[in-house]
């Protein structure tokens, strides 16, 4: 069951065409205010390919984090539906990588074992984890040495920096090799510099794994360089007033922020952005 | 100064001086004063009377300890489940919480003579005793512990689908154990304090059941000899705590 990581050489999945993995199908959500129901999402209809790497993007309280949720199944969609492989998603999905902007480690586990946790608690990894150990933990240090960690194994969360836990809870989400990894503005705290570093090493991370990528960011320039799709939100109640599908070659580079494609890409996406 | 105010031996010696210090002083004033024996008596009267009821203090200490371990024992098992329930149920704590808060309020000073009916003057009231004193700041510690896990945590679990029970070992539990030795501190010395109290209203042995004997027959040193021996035995295992703990917790510098 167990597939080796995808090294970056195998053909990327046929976007577009296809069955998609995810359906929003009018999405809505509201919340009890001041004695009435305030809508916070109204109808928000979209399908995501498989492999796809999605952003949202959107004015702050919008409810991108809501949307996250959705997906994950944490907080299943209360108006319309969202679907994975055509089922409604109505409670926590497993097999869902997650990272939020608050690196959350377990601190009595050094980084290697951290980002093993979910070999310990997901199918069918749980059921090998004694007889294949060693494979598994080569799996861990494949993945920490893609976000240049291979160094802090031993480390203890205390003794990384934010960037450094953040590279770290990545690879965590990523290690069971799920099918959706969420991302809740995971770059959000980081600075400017280590920010940029961080997309280069996400990106190389999702082109091993290979599997849908939903980002929320306030960063546009961040969206265009990770993403395949972006969705711009408008503010509430909101919707999706533009998606754009960023069509720069892979693996993306830094660089590439400074091309006119990019930078009509950022442009047009920040016209749509109401404040 | 700074240096030595940092090393470890500090926490040793510092309270030891200060102990010796104390002991000189009340001597001083004991001699100074001319307080008699069976008001207030000087140390020298106190280690005096630990030698010459040695036999009585060691076999009336070890009955203290061995109920306290025991109802101790007892309030950590006791502790820890309830405290999980309590963390991870809605309903278990919703229904158990408020009840758990109301016993908590009783004076158990006020349930011993109860037990003494129900199970004779012996060490079953004091066991009980020291678990019914112990149990509740640890259930609460755990539950405490439980709760304030990180909600990104909680849902890194969720969406893994991790089951109740594997987010309690892989997480819920170690995060907990900050929380539970804090209260284990605590629970230690309300177990001594229980036992204590049992022992003094309802037992036939014990150093609170000594102390007793020994006021109302007015050998003062001697009470005053088995209350040393009692503050003795509460530091000696809330030092053993703080040690465990260090070792234990090498996460939390
Ligand atoms: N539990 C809740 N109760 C009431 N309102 C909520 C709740 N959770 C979120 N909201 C509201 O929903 C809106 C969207 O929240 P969120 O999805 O976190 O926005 P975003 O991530 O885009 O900043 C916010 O305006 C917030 O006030
Ligand atoms: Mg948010």
């Amino acid at each position: 069951m167990v597939q080796p990581l995808v090294d970056s050489t195998t053909p990327e999945p046929a976007a577009s065409a296809g069955q998609p993995l995810l359906e929003f199908d009018q999405v809505g959500l509201e919340y009890p205010f001041e004695g009435s129901m305030r809508q916070i999402i109204q109808s928000v209809d979209l399908s995501i390919q498989p492999g796809e790497f999605v952003s949202f993007v959107g004015p702050s309280g919008c409810g991108k984090t809501s949307i996250l949720r959705m997906v994950s199944g944490l907080n299943p969609a209360p108006i319309g539906e969202v679907r994975c492989r055509g089922q409604r998603i109505s409670k926590p999905l497993k097999n869902v990588g997650i990272a939020f902007q608050n690196p959350v480690m377990l601190p009595w586990r050094n980084t290697l074992s951290n980002v093993m946790l979910p070999l310990e608690i997901v199918s069918p990894y749980k059921q090998e984890m004694h007889r294949k150990k060693a494979e598994f933990v080569h799996m861990a240090q494949d993945l920490l040495s893609t976000v240049r960690l291979q160094d802090f194994q031993k480390q203890y969360p205390w003794q990384l920096s934010g960037g450094m836990r953040q590279r770290a809870s990545l690879c965590r989400a990523l290690i069971h090799q799920p099918e959706i990894l969420l991302l809740d503005e995971p770059f959000g705290a980081l600075d400017a510099f280590t920010r940029e570093e961080m997309w280069v090493m996400l990106q190389a991370l999702w082109m091993r794994v290979k599997c849908v990528g939903i980002l929320i960011t306030h960063d546009l320039r961040e969206a265009v360089f990770l993403s395949d799709k972006v969705y711009v939100m408008s503010s509430r109640p909101s919707t999706i007033i533009y998606e754009t599908r960023i069509d720069l070659p892979r693996p993306r580079t830094l660089e590439m922020e400074l091309s006119d494609e990019f930078n009509h890409y950022f442009s047009t996406i920040r016209r749509h952005i109401q404040h | 100064m700074e240096k030595f105010l940092k090393s470890k031996s500090a926490g040793f010696i510092l309270p030891f001086i200060a102990t010796i210090a104390l002991f000189v002083l009340w001597e001083l004033i004991v001699i100074l004063f001319k307080i008699p024996p069976f008001n207030l008596p000087a140390p020298s009267d106190i280690f005096q009377a630990m030698i010459n009821f040695a036999p009585q203090l060691t076999v009336n200490a070890f009955r203290t300890l061995w109920t306290t371990m025991l109802g101790f024992v007892l309030a950590v098992g006791v502790g820890v489940i309830l405290g999980f329930l309590i963390g991870y149920s809605k309903v278990a704590y919703l229904t158990l919480y408020p009840l758990l808060v109301a016993f908590n309020t009783i004076p158990k000073a006020a349930i011993v003579p109860l037990l003494a009916i129900w199970f004779g003057a012996n060490a079953i009231p004091a066991t009980l005793t020291a678990f019914l004193l112990a149990f509740f700041p640890i259930a609460v510690n755990v539950a405490l512990g439980l709760d304030t896990v990180e909600p990104e945590m909680k849902d890194v679990l969720r969406s893994l689908g991790a089951s109740q029970l594997e987010t309690f070992q892989k997480v819920g539990w170690p995060h907990s154990l900050p929380y539970i030795f804090a209260s284990l501190k605590i629970a230690a010395s309300f177990a001594f304090i229980g036992t204590v109290i049992s022992e003094s209203v309802a037992s036939n042995a014990g150093l609170g059941y000594l102390i007793v004997q020994a006021t109302s027959s007015f050998d003062i040193p001697l009470a005053f000899a088995a209350l040393l021996i009692l503050a003795l035995m509460g530091t000696l295992l809330y030092v053993f705590f703080v040690f465990v703990e260090k070792k234990v917790i090498y996460w939390a510098r």
